[in-house]
């Protein structure tokens, strides 16, 4: 048996499983033991121990003689490999990003799908759901299977998000009965927002039941237009084209209004702007299938940022005006703005943290701001920049947490999706742990980046809070202090 | 690890102040001088006139007036000035050629139109290839916002902007500041009205730096649509929106008319030349109307940056007319480069420069390729 299949015992850490509610699970020591890629075992260090011992004799009994055991059949007969986790540091689910960019096919200049999971591991990702605008774009079968053939070798497990339409160009709908049955878990024209209200109805109606969400970036291109930062004083002293953030609330009432007429699952992406939480709670409120994320970076940074005035939570020395790096879509807004969102996330109207991880080349972003791509590299730093938040306590710990793991599994209802929980740690779900130390500090080395893109206004930041060890259905896939699991 | 394709880069200190040519946060091209760590002389950049004072734009207006009268022939001699323009231009181009051959420089005259840019050769590339033929000075127009900052952090050569984007026009505006205190006397408390496509207009906004900072109220003019409220409070001294031209005017020392384009008027910020011309020309009618009434001074002084409309924004009257000063913003222009291009490359100081030595060691450690520690992207 190879090391990446034995069983594992994480021994030691703070164990934080936001989805369980026993006492003993929420916020203290606590251990892991996992079999067969699955947790068999977790919480209450004793008992997980004993369940070790068993395992070890090969009399771990089926049906859960030990509490908090799950009650399948456990094939392994092995003492498992230890992980002594360092006081201090926490054990919880590995990470899940509903919005990720892995660039391949046809774009692998900017990312692949073998580096974009490796920076998924690197940043504590265990599942990541992939956007379908690639070249070709991912609105069939064929290009479907394509990247979960390139996924069965990855670091991290990948969920394809496939198209709305045909090309993304909001015209016809994709196959999406077939897309679904080859494991889409959403669909997304994300990158182009859907334009038409009729087409956004009909896609919400046809998906009813595959019962998968669909997911839209709002940004009203009549209104929009070639913006390209938030408008406001830094655009107008910049001269820079605004992009209104009632391009974005536009589009989302009318979303939500097609998901309440139509009973339709919808997820809002990357939502950016203070007014689109009311829209989003109102929606709740009246019952309607919506969820809504928000990134990292609309958490973290603010408009300032493009003219090089780094202000916020991760305040640092001046930057260069007119940053590319902080040039993204929806674009970086106010203070304001971020302080909303943030209570938001923690009053729980917004679900999800979501990094948008967009990759790009050096060419896309050494020129002008005007030329310069949208978006921002953020599976590596998501977790390190959110970490500010919680020490600046404007964020508990185990809503984090959630927001990456619990939260994300139920908006796109992965445990269906994947056969198995994920998200949580409790008996039966998937081995899928992250070990962080939630002090460590260290600075963002873009050049060490597993990840081909570099394009992060965090670059050189110094962060606090650090993914030591990632685990993948009991495989370790990424170890910050030993050699690397590959 | 086999993904990489950077040299990791040593964490250095800063200490640099802004507005010089400095590394903002790029380390120079691979290949290029700087990265080599070839020698560069001293020079200065000027991207736009945001945090320039009172005493250090009156300094560099002085110079020029001095320059004006006696200008020394050799004084940029064995210097090459080098003027890239992305977009079209007449007065701005010419200007900065005429005052660099007044001071001795040769000149060099790049436009996009038949070069390798139509080959869609990148900016980075243009800038590296050109600057690699060491040019003192680059003269750059181009139509995005902050392409001559971009530039700075690849070339060696001193980057000047002679209009970027909407952003800026800092030589425009210092043209203007230097015609206005000609005709005027002091600005403080002159009222100058600038009407037009504030919106699209770098000329405007180098202006809503440099004119209030001289102690002068600026009122900004034109429909909604080309200049919103938000300029009331984007600029740190605070200048004035106002959409009704009359009212703009009264009381007004000084109306400075932008030029609007054409392709903007179908579908647009104005439904018609026409009713922009009834709404926001200064025309005849409507100067005299207003100083019969006494709202306006006789001698109220008329600014234009060219090139006109006339008998849309302006009527030609009003533009040839004998307040007008747009003949002299022209020829103020070559002065005022002057000062620029000297200025630029070390020839004198202005107050709240840095000592040039301290700039060519920042500089020292740009060209060293040593970027500053937070930023170690390419």
């Amino acid at each position: 048996m190879s090391e990446d299949t034995m069983p594992l015992w994480i021994r030691g850490g703070r164990l934080i499983d936001p989805a369980r509610m026993d006492v003993d699970l929420k916020d203290g020591r606590g251990d892991v033991l996992i079999a067969d890629g699955v947790v068999v075992a977790s919480g209450d260090p004793e008992l997980v121990a004993r369940a070790a011992q068993q395992l070890t004799d090969g009399t771990l009994p089926v049906g859960g003689a030990v509490t908090s055991v799950d009650s399948r059949p456990v094939q392994t007969s092995q003492a498992p490999r230890i992980i002594d986790v360092p006081k201090g540091h926490v054990v919880a689910p590995g990470f899940i990003d509903l919005h990720v960019h892995l660039r391949e096919p046809g774009l692998e200049i900017r990312e692949t799908v073998r580096t974009g999971a490796r920076a998924a591991a690197a940043g504590g990702y265990t599942t990541i759901c992939c956007m379908p605008n690639t070249a070709p774009v991912l609105d069939n079968r064929g290009v479907l299977e394509w990247v979960n053939a390139l996924a069965q070798q990855a670091d991290a497990r990948i969920l394809p998000i496939a198209a709305i339409t045909v090309g993304q160009r909001g015209e016809q709908l994709t196959e999406m009965g077939e897309l679904a049955a080859a494991g889409a878990v959403a669909f997304s024209d994300d990158g182009k927002p859907v334009a038409s209200s009729g087409m956004l109805r009909l896609a919400l109606q046809y998906a009813l039941p595959l019962d998968r969400p669909i997911v839209n970036h709002c940004e009203d291109p009549m209104l929009v237009g070639g913006g390209v930062m938030h408008e406001g004083p830094v655009a107008t002293r910049l001269g820079l084209r605004g992009w209104p953030a009632a391009g974005e609330t536009l589009m989302l009432a009318r979303d939500l209004e097609l998901a309440g007429i139509t009973g339709g699952r919808y997820h809002a992406a990357h939502l950016s702007v203070a007014p689109s939480i009311e829209l989003v709670r109102r929606a709740k409120d009246a019952g309607w299938r919506v969820t809504a994320e928000v990134t990292p970076h609309h958490l973290l940074l603010s408009q300032s940022w493009v003219a090089g005035e780094r202000e916020g939570v991760l305040a640092s020395t001046p930057g260069p005006r007119y940053d590319t790096r902080a040039k993204v879509n929806p674009p970086l807004r106010t203070l304001d703005d971020a302080a909303a969102l943030l209570a938001a996330l923690v009053d729980g109207t917004i679900d999800v943290i979501a990094t948008d991880h967009a990759p790009h080349s050096e060419v896309e972003k050494v020129c002008t701001f005007d030329e310069a791509a949208f978006g921002i590299t953020g599976l590596e730093t998501a977790f390190g920049g959110l970490m500010a938040l919680v020490h600046a306590q404007s964020l508990p710990l185990t809503t984090l947490i959630a927001a990456l793991t619990i939260r994300p599994a139920l908006a796109f209802d992965l445990a269906t999706r994947i056969g198995r929980p994920v998200g949580t740690l409790a008996p039966g779900a998937s081995g899928d742990v992250v070990i962080f130390d939630p002090d460590a500090v260290w600075p963002v080395a873009t050049e060490r980046f597993a990840s081909r893109g570099q394009n992060t206004p965090l670059a050189g930041l110094t962060l606090r809070g650090q993914v030591r060890r990632t685990i993948l259905a009991g495989r370790v896939v990424f170890d910050l202090d030993g050699a690397s699991a590959n | 690890m086999t993904e990489s394709r950077h040299t990791p880069a040593p964490v250095g200190g800063s200490g640099s102040v802004p507005t010089l040519h400095q590394a903002t946060g790029y380390p120079a091209a691979p290949g290029h001088p700087a990265a080599a760590g070839a020698p560069s002389s001293a020079r200065r950049d000027l991207f736009d006139l945001e945090g320039w004072s009172s005493t250090r734009l009156t300094a560099l207006l002085d110079h020029a007036e001095q320059l004006a009268t006696a200008a020394p022939p050799d004084a940029l001699q064995g210097r090459s000035v080098l003027t890239l323009f992305y977009e079209n231009s007449t007065r701005t181009r010419v200007s900065f050629e005429m005052a660099a051959q007044r001071l001795g420089a040769r000149t060099i005259t790049m436009t996009a139109a038949g070069s390798s840019v139509e080959k869609g050769e990148s900016l980075l590339d243009t800038i590296t290839t050109l600057d690699a033929m060491h040019p003192d000075v680059i003269v750059m127009r181009h139509s995005h916002s902050g392409a001559p900052e971009a530039a700075a952090r690849w070339a060696n050569a001193a980057i000047i902007n002679a209009g970027d984007g909407w952003h800026a026009h800092p030589t425009q505006a210092l043209l203007d500041a230097y015609t206005l205190r000609a005709a005027l006397g002091d600005l403080r408390g002159k009222r100058i009205v600038i009407i037009g496509d504030i919106l699209h207009s770098r000329v405007a906004r180098s202006n809503c730096w440099s004119l209030p900072t001289l102690g002068a109220e600026v009122v900004l003019c034109g429909p909604p649509t080309m200049v919103s409220a938000k300029f009331a409070t984007a600029y740190p001294h605070g200048v004035r929106v106002e959409h009704d031209l009359d009212r703009a005017l009264a009381g007004a020392d000084a109306a400075y008319a932008l030029r609007i384009q054409m392709e903007r008027a179908a579908g647009s910020a104005i439904p018609s030349l026409r009713e922009y011309r009834a709404r926001y020309g200064l025309t005849t009618a409507r100067l005299d109307a207003l100083i019969n009434a006494h709202i306006v001074r006789p001698d109220l002084a008329v600014l234009h940056p060219g090139p006109m409309n006339e008998g849309i924004e302006i009527d030609p009257e009003v533009a040839h007319g004998p307040q007008s000063l747009v003949a002299r913003q022209v020829a103020n222009g070559v002065p005022v480069r002057m000062a620029v291009l000297r200025w630029a490359l070390g020839q004198f100081d202005l107050p709240e420069d840095l000592p040039i030595e301290a700039h060519a060691s920042s500089s020292a450690s740009r060209t060293a390729h040593r970027p500053l520690p937070e930023e170690e992207y390419v």
